[in-house]
């Protein structure tokens, strides 16, 4: 009878459905290790190799420059250059536009899957989850020693490097980085009688700026990202330069830290911002937070502001600026972030910065991997980079490029030239995300009215509940 | 649905037979068995273990019974977000969406003319427009400096979004989602004999009795109908992330969101499979408790 | 009408007061989308200080923006037709052919749709379309989307369908008529606004949903509109006000058009089915 029939054949198909189900949860763990580089032999590779890139960037849309970049300059060329080689290299773009998160997700299922395109970009914070997970591998055991003797690494200093290593191992050529300063608005300082050319030098002196500018009516001294809202803004423009100038980092020597003076001090300065009247803590919560902050800031409302070089290229650039401001380069100044005391920050610096930035990586399921890694040379070439930042400049990896090109964009050469040497890179932890999770909880907290000690040990005991206790070392 | 066929009404008028009937259904459920049941099996069977999009354990996962749950349970965000969620349902949608969309289908009923079909169309388009797309007319409605709600309250400055963050995700679900109780309160009216009406008004029967005594008792069906699919819709509706984002610090982090933020941002999957799980069990309690009060002294549809 | 009672004018007053708040509640979150796409430089006030039709010129060079709309109509199109064909055909069958345990069934599956359209499916969903070969395919994305949609659809027709009056039927096939042509001929017309209702329904579910077309669909130019929108956002997340609030009217007029149809051709309600 139908009904019977039908029934048992839903029920044969949903045994074999789940039959393949436990075989692909258990089976996604054939992983051969082994640190040795693949024997890739430019010679016995194909001469017709098809290769898909992908990024999260979209002509029309999210990162549209690079996009557009990578379709009409940078694959005509590769094409070009393989050809001059004798091979005929066929590349196709695959763009995307979305949310970080949502990008991640569809690059880890992709990757999982064991299909995924041949070279991808990534998040330098998920260098780790991607690694442990064995959707990346070292880059040497992809495509061989080749990777180790290219040219370009000679460009490219030990930290930024970092941003493509994991446990010492190259899975990721960086070809961007960021640096964190304070913008400062000089039509408010004027008004309040601080000077153009001002620079701080502890975080005292934050302080009393701000208060000479909240005399300003309608004006917000200072925007110090602290919310949950602004996500990863919070820890990395907001909590990691303050930890950092106070003398503590959150990972060191393999370990997570405990949160020590130097995190309740970070805290501290949210409680003096936010509990003194300086910050608005509205802006905090607001899920629109930082989009609103940016606003505020373009529309002279915003005294202070603690932000990466994006928000000087991207948003408050005069031409294609989210918040544009007509008068961005002589209204807008820029600052070091200070050490809480001259010399307090880790290594005794007295001005801090931290960096994040993008790396290119190949799919170690790739059919291609000499051509993948060619295309990944080829990108990272100077020649190329440079023809990627000419339209819109902005931070490579490359120190040769940045010297040459970005010298046109003061604040951006102010960053390659005062900020990179003494910034700092979160740690390249699997957990990393998750971590920073709880900083900005803790930093919420603050901003909502608690007292650092009392965030700080919450903080401390949630992090002991993700990473365990033996992870844990006596922090700063 | 809730109405089956009484035992005197004809068994198969059409004569399709049983026969019929499976070849018939079987699209429906084959569809429904490969895309449907099978996947949120799945996703139960991963409620048990500790996989993740990324990391270790997205390699090397492995069973860990029931401490996803046992977890989920102890932790006190997972309350919180049961609580709001009840609250969210409760308010937005069996209150908010039945009540309005009733009491609109029950003004509107005899109407006609351009304001019925101007109320109708708005109401529609509140539930018919993009859900990321009506997240933004909310956003930029309430936005602290320059929403139209401060300019028509004359309360500048108020963060409608922050200081009242669940009254503004339950004022926005009443008006996302009134649509679909109007409509189908619209149509269980029309089923109710104008004659028994008439009678009632004749005793003198107030507007309130006439409800009660005429109205509600034919359809208790339809609002069986409804206040389950709504219940069920709202309890799992996303969009509120979009206009909160669960904040401030928590406070509108309704059951979708919490799982949302488990899944996509920290890649959890395991812990957000084992929420999803928890999830279809109220749901569950609450459709037997819609069931238990309608159904047990509900009538027989009058077959023509 | 003759001199209303004191009674009845404070009624209508009434009436009319709660009717013109209701058109405010409604109304007013629109304004923005009235007016921010035609403005230079849109933030989230509702004004037009300088009309301008450039944000949608820029949308029409776009690559990706008009071909959106097209895909978002394939995709609703597609699941729209399948639910409600799949769950109507379902809906009559249950409602006149009585199978054991059918409510208990129903229930289960109903919930069930719940898990599948959360986020927490995420993986199965794809791992599922990958083992079937359904990635970037329409197909694949339409199959998940009917398999979530069906349930509810089925719960709503099967009160259409147990509300027709079988006598029609019966007489039907006094006259000899086969079981389809009972279905064709008497059972459709008589659920039509149903089938209406349900498909716009469908298509709404769809025309907004993301995360499964984006997680599905590899290239771009099958991208729906849903997934397009969100490209108008820059590196560091701030979005594109100007391209935002055009695009958002262009992909809002599609189903208002759609709704318009329906309600023009069908009756946009659930009357007619319920026959007394």
């Amino acid at each position: 009878m139908g009904a019977h029939s039908a029934r048992s054949g839903n029920l044969r198909t949903l045994i074999a459905v789940g039959a393949a189900v436990a075989a692909l949860v258990a089976g996604c763990s054939s992983s051969s290790s082994g640190s040795k580089p693949a024997a890739v032999n430019s010679a016995d590779q194909p001469k017709n190799p098809t290769l898909v890139i992908t990024a999260n960037d979209i002509a029309g849309g999210k990162n549209s420059n690079e996009a557009n970049w990578i379709q009409k300059t940078l694959i005509p060329d590769f094409v070009k250059a393989e050809a001059a080689k004798g091979i005929t290299a066929h590349v196709t773009f695959r763009p995307n536009g979305v949310d970080d998160n949502a990008y991640k997700s569809k690059l880890a299922l992709d990757l999982q899957s064991g299909t995924g395109d041949d070279v991808f970009s990534l998040d330098g914070i998920w260098v780790g989850e991607f690694a442990d997970a064995g959707y990346v591998k070292p880059l040497n055991q992809v495509a061989g020693a080749q990777v180790d003797s290219w040219d370009g690494w000679s460009q490219i200093t030990q930290a930024v490097q970092a941003l493509g290593e994991y446990q010492g191992k190259r899975f990721g050529v960086p070809n961007g980085t960021d640096a964190r300063v304070i913008f400062f608005n000089k039509k408010l300082f004027a008004q309040a009688g601080l000077p153009a050319d001002w620079q701080p030098t502890s975080w005292q002196d934050l302080y009393d700026a701000a208060a000479k500018l909240k005399t300003l009516p309608g004006v917000t001294p200072v925007q110090w990202d602290g919310g949950v809202p602004m996500g990863e803004a919070t820890t990395m423009q907001g909590f990691l330069p303050l930890l950092s100038g106070a003398g503590g980092s959150l990972w060191a020597n393999g370990k997570w830290m405990k949160a020590g003076t130097a995190f309740t001090s970070a805290l501290g300065f949210y409680q003096k911002i936010y509990g003194g009247g300086y910050g608005d803590p509205v802006l905090q919560e607001d899920a629109k937070g930082r989009d609103k902050s940016f606003t505020e800031f373009a529309a002279n409302k915003i005294g202070i502001y603690a932000e990466s070089d994006y928000m000087w290229r991207s948003v408050l650039n005069p031409t294609g600026g989210t918040a544009p401001m007509a008068d961005r380069d002589t209204d807008v100044g820029y600052a070091l972030i200070p050490s809480q005391t001259p010399s307090s920050g880790v290594k005794g610096q007295g001005f801090v910065s931290y960096s994040g930035g993008s790396d290119w990586s190949i799919n170690p399921k790739t059919k291609y991997p000499q051509a993948a890694w060619d295309f990944l040379a080829f990108l990272n070439s100077k020649t190329e980079t440079e023809s990627r930042i000419s339209g819109a400049p902005l931070l490579t990896a490359r120190t040769d490029v940045n010297q040459q090109v970005l010298g046109n964009d003061p604040m951006l050469k102010f960053a390659t030239d005062k900020v990179l040497p003494i910034t700092a890179f979160r740690p390249s932890q699997a957990a990393y995300n998750d971590v920073s999770s709880l900083v900005q909880k803790a930093v919420a907290d603050v901003v909502g009215g608690k007292s650092p000690e009392q965030a700080a040990a919450a903080y401390e005991k949630a992090l002991e509940g993700l990473v365990g206790a033996d992870s844990i070392a006596a922090g700063s | 649905m809730a109405r089956t066929a009484s035992p005197r009404a004809a068994e198969d008028p059409a004569g399709l037979g049983r026969a019929g009937a499976a070849a018939i259904t079987a699209p429906a459920l084959l569809v429904v068995a490969a895309f449907l049941v099978f996947p949120a099996l799945w996703t139960l069977y991963l409620g048990t273990t500790n996989y993740r999009l990324t990391g270790f354990a997205a390699r090397h996962p492995h069973g860990v019974g029931l401490q996803n749950y046992t977890n989920v349970v102890q932790d006190p965000g997972f309350h919180h977000s049961l609580w709001l969620t009840l609250e969210y349902v409760l308010l937005s949608a069996v209150v908010g969406q039945a009540a309005l969309g009733f009491a609109i289908a029950w003004m509107l009923r005899d109407a006609t003319g351009w304001l019925k079909r101007l109320i109708e169309a708005l109401v529609l388009l509140a539930w018919i427009l993009p859900s990321s797309v009506v997240a933004f007319l909310w956003v930029a409605m309430l936005d602290r400096d320059s929403g139209t709600l401060n300019a028509l309250l004359h309360t500048p400055g108020t963060a409608w979004a922050i200081e009242h963050p669940m009254a503004v995700i339950i004022v926005f679900n009443i008006w996302r989602g009134t649509a679909f109780s109007m409509l189908l309160y619209s149509a269980a009216l029309t089923s109710v004999p104008p004659s028994q009406l008439a009678t009632a008004r004749m005793f003198g029967a107030n507007s309130w009795q006439q409800l009660r005594d005429v109205v509600f008792p034919h359809i208790r069906g339809h609002i069986l109908t409804n206040l389950l699919l709504i219940s069920l819709w709202t309890f799992n509706d996303f969009t509120p992330y979009q206009i909160t984002a669960g904040g401030p610090n928590g406070k509108s982090q309704i059951l979708p969101v919490y799982i949302y933020q488990t899944a996509l941002f920290d890649g959890q999957m395991g812990l957000g499979a084992a929420i999803s799980l928890l999830m279809l069990l109220i749901n569950l309690i609450v459709a037997l408790v819609y069931l238990r009060l309608l159904r047990e002294r509900r009538r027989e549809p009058v077959a023509a | 009408m003759t001199d209303p009672s004191p009674r009845a004018v404070v009624a209508k007053i009434g009436r009319y007061t709660f009717l013109s708040v209701l058109l405010g509640f409604f109304a007013l979150p629109m304004l923005w989308l009235a007016s921010a796409p035609f403005n230079a430089h849109p933030t989230l006030d509702v004004s037009i200080s300088s009309f301008t039709l450039h944000n949608f010129s820029v949308l029409l060079k776009d690559p990706y923006a008009l071909p959106s709309l097209w895909n978002s109509l394939l995709l609703a199109g597609g699941t729209a037709l399948l639910t409600v064909g799949f769950a109507a055909a379902a809906a009559y069958a249950l409602s006149r052919v009585r199978v054991p345990g059918r409510d208990g069934i129903l229930y289960t599956l109903l919930l069930l749709s719940s898990i599948v359209t959360g986020t927490a499916a995420m993986v199965p969903l794809f791992q599922l379309a990958f083992k079937l070969h359904l990635i970037d395919s329409r197909v694949g994305v339409i199959l998940v989307f009917t398999g979530g949609l069906i349930p509810a659809a089925i719960f709503i027709l099967k009160d259409f369908t147990d509300g027709t009056p079988k006598s029609y039927e019966e007489s039907a096939r006094v006259f000899g008529a086969s079981p389809f042509q009972i279905m064709r001929h008497i059972v459709l017309p008589m659920i039509r606004p149903g089938l209406a209702t349900v498909t716009v329904w469908a298509v709404v579910n769809v025309w907004s949903n993301f995360l499964i077309p984006y997680i599905l669909v590899r290239n771009p130019d099958k991208y729906p509109a849903s997934v397009v929108l969100y490209t108008f956002y820059t590196e560091g997340g701030q979005p594109n006000l100007a391209l935002i609030s055009a695009f958002s009217l262009l992909y809002s007029i599609p189903v208002v058009v759609l709704y318009l149809f329906v309600s023009h051709r069908y009756g946009f309600r659930f009357h007619g089915g319920i026959k007394r």
